[in-house]
């Protein structure tokens, strides 16, 4: 089901969580929130949830499928909610856990006991942990409980599943396993699902679209290609992964480093305006000589080959530190070693003018 | 070695004397103050004889105390235990103005002395009080009567359900009872099935304090009730009275029930403490980051 929000603020006191937001979310569509801590993302959730109401405004609302449910309480939303730290029935069993949604509903509307043990007994065997319902929460691992939670979740049958940085308490092997996992339960499901995360590559990975939200507001919606690759701000960019960057200025429309013009040009920026340069580190190519007007000389300071890709950093001139993926055969070719002097020269670089976006 | 391992045991690298000079200072001090006290309640409650132990619980005015001391604590206690559980509630779950001086104002019973509280009562209800000339017009006597002795006793029990939860509470946080909620649970859902399981070793031992107090409380009882045997005179009270006419006997045994209630609670506290401690290592555990 779609949800729509429209022009949501949200303050707590002096500080402001949401500055008016307004987002559309498709119908069976799994989307992110991600940004740092304090950004806003989980107001959201919680807002979308129920669980925080809106500041009073006549133009905002919060609608499912059309519906304005700003004055709905959570209990009537039909969201399932899933929480960092898991927030299972420490004193009931995982079956209790899961069949609570059900027990607790109305008697006119409660399932009867036998539909109540079969619908547990198939969300167990979704979230493979069949044989596991008279364990307690505690007997668990914290991947299995965070399982065992969003069953409990889903066995209301949500509308809208919301799951609030779901992962965070899990270690990074856990996690990874989790998150595709998630991504192909939300294929079988079609679910329309929130996931909150500060974790670029998880919300990179798992999501349809990626909502980057900073300082209460959103700053990017897109696909993830299109977050990763079209950033629209300096934040997304330095967000998204590492990057490197140039403090440089313009020259005849066009951004100079060190004399050395990078990047796309455009008329109509005047000249002596700063421009920051970024560079993600695969962009960049490593030569013995110097390639063309854009190569700089920079210096290896340190070769870090744990990984795919091996890690270089390096000082330009100018005493600035930069970043450099290669691969571990153009490492080899280069013959690399420390305190040798290259050039490097960027390859793609976007470039941000404050006030003049190119 | 045996020797080393022993060492471990105490945890303790200090030289022998040092050990054995502070056991000995703890042991003779709470032996002296404490154990040797209470032994002689016992020792003086049975001197003259079974007889004459048992013949001191068949004084009306004995039984009359008795009574007394469990209908104010029967009424004090659950009535707190509505209170604290509301009180540590709203001070854990929500904000709101004024919850500072909420916090402050519960302990405001352990603050000042019980006599005084007391005397505000005396203050408010009696013949020169506020309400006094009211309550005499209606024929209600509070002062120098049973709901005076309930009110006074209510005071002083007041903070000890409240003040073990609100601990316990905040450090369970909210999330529990929005899962509840969100499931479509309604409040009185939430809270039976949730919330109050969560809580219930902490409930528990704060009304066994709460209990104690209520039934061992001397000076603001003191002040409210008539001194009249036989009338409000509650447990302690009658104790007082007992030795001020030298009758010691009779004295040391009613002493001695409230001695075996403060001996219960001892251990009802000690076997809820480890209870109480499992459940918050085990809501760390839940809390804690673990491989799958």
């Amino acid at each position: 089901m779609s949800i729509e929000i429209k022009n949501i603020s949200k303050s707590f006191g002096s500080f402001t969580a949401l500055k008016d937001i307004s987002l559309k979310i498709e119908n069976g569509e799994l989307i992110s929130l991600l940004g740092p801590s304090g950004s806003g993302k989980t107001t959201l959730l919680r807002v979308i949830a129920g669980m925080e109401s809106p500041d009073p405004n006549p133009d905002s609302q919060v609608l499912f499928f059309g519906e304005d449910v700003a004055r709905k309480p959570v209990g009537d939303r039909k969201v399932g909610f899933v929480f960092q730290h898991y927030a299972l029935f420490k004193h009931m069993s995982v079956f209790e856990n899961i069949a609570f949604g059900l027990r607790v509903r109305p008697r006119s509307q409660r399932p009867a006991e036998s539909a109540i043990r079969d619908k547990v007994h198939s969300l167990l065997n979704l979230i493979q942990l069949e044989g596991f319902g008279n364990r307690f929460p505690k007997q668990l691992s914290g991947g299995q409980r965070q399982r065992v939670a969003l069953a409990r979740a889903l066995a209301i049958e949500p509308q809208v599943l919301l799951l609030d940085e779901p992962f965070g308490a899990l270690d990074a092997k856990v996690r990874k396993g989790l998150r595709d996992w998630l991504r192909s339960l939300h294929d079988e499901l079609n679910t329309t699902t929130i996931l909150v995360t500060h974790d670029q590559e998880e919300a990179l990975e798992v999501s349809d679209r990626v909502v980057v939200m900073n300082q209460a507001r959103i700053e990017q919606v897109g696909a993830p290609d299109d977050v990763f690759h079209q950033p629209a701000s300096e934040f997304v960019i330095d967000f998204l992964g590492n990057v490197n960057v140039f403090h440089g200025r313009v020259n005849q429309g066009q951004p100079v480093l060190e004399n050395i013009q990078v990047g796309g040009s455009r008329e109509s920026i005047p000249d002596g305006e700063k421009a920051n340069v970024y560079v993600r580190p695969n962009d960049i190519s490593i030569d013995r000589t110097p390639t063309g007007k854009s190569s700089m000389a920079a210096i290896v300071t340190r070769i870090n080959r744990a990984g795919v890709h091996a890690k270089i950093s390096l000082e330009l001139s100018s005493k600035e530190e930069i970043r450099v993926d290669v691969s571990m055969e153009q490492l080899q070719e280069l013959h690399l070693q420390l305190g040798d002097s290259v050039f490097v020269h960027p390859n793609k670089a976007r470039v941000f003018v404050p006030d003049f976006t190119i | 070695m045996s020797v080393n391992a022993k060492d471990l045991q105490t945890g303790s690298n200090d030289p022998l004397w040092v050990r054995t000079t502070v056991i000995t200072i703890s042991v003779t001090f709470v032996a002296l103050m404490l154990v040797l006290p209470l032994g002689v309640i016992f020792y003086e409650a049975f001197r003259k004889g079974l007889s004459a132990y048992f013949k001191a619980f068949q004084d009306r005015n004995a039984v009359r105390a008795i009574t007394m001391t469990c209908l104010a604590a029967g009424i004090a206690v659950p009535l707190n235990l509505i209170f604290g559980i509301a009180a540590s509630w709203a001070i854990a779950k929500f904000n709101f103005r004024g919850k500072g001086l909420l916090i402050a104002l519960i302990d405001l019973p352990f603050a000042i002395s019980p006599v005084i509280s007391g005397l505000i009562y005396i203050l408010v209800f009696g013949m020169q009080g506020w309400f006094g000339k009211w309550l005499e017009a209606h024929g209600i006597q509070i002062i120098f009567a049973v709901p005076g002795i309930i009110l006074a006793t209510i005071f002083v029990t007041f903070p000890f359900v409240a003040r073990e939860l609100i601990p316990l509470m905040q450090e369970q946080g909210s999330e529990e009872e929005w899962a509840a909620i969100s499931l479509g649970a309604n409040g009185w859902q939430t809270f039976w099935r949730v919330t109050l399981p969560n809580i219930k070793w902490g409930v528990l031992y704060g009304v066994l304090l709460c209990n104690a107090r209520a039934m061992g409380e001397f000076g603001a009882v003191s002040v409210v009730s008539s001194n009249i045997r036989g009338g409000t005179n509650t447990l302690p009270l009658h104790i007082d009275a007992l030795y001020n006419d030298y009758n010691s006997v009779a004295a040391f045994a009613m002493a001695s029930i409230l001695a075996l209630l403060g001996v219960v609670t001892l251990v009802g506290k000690s076997l809820l403490e480890r209870k109480l401690e499992q459940e918050s290592i085990s809501s760390l555990e839940s809390k804690t980051t673990e491989v799958s």
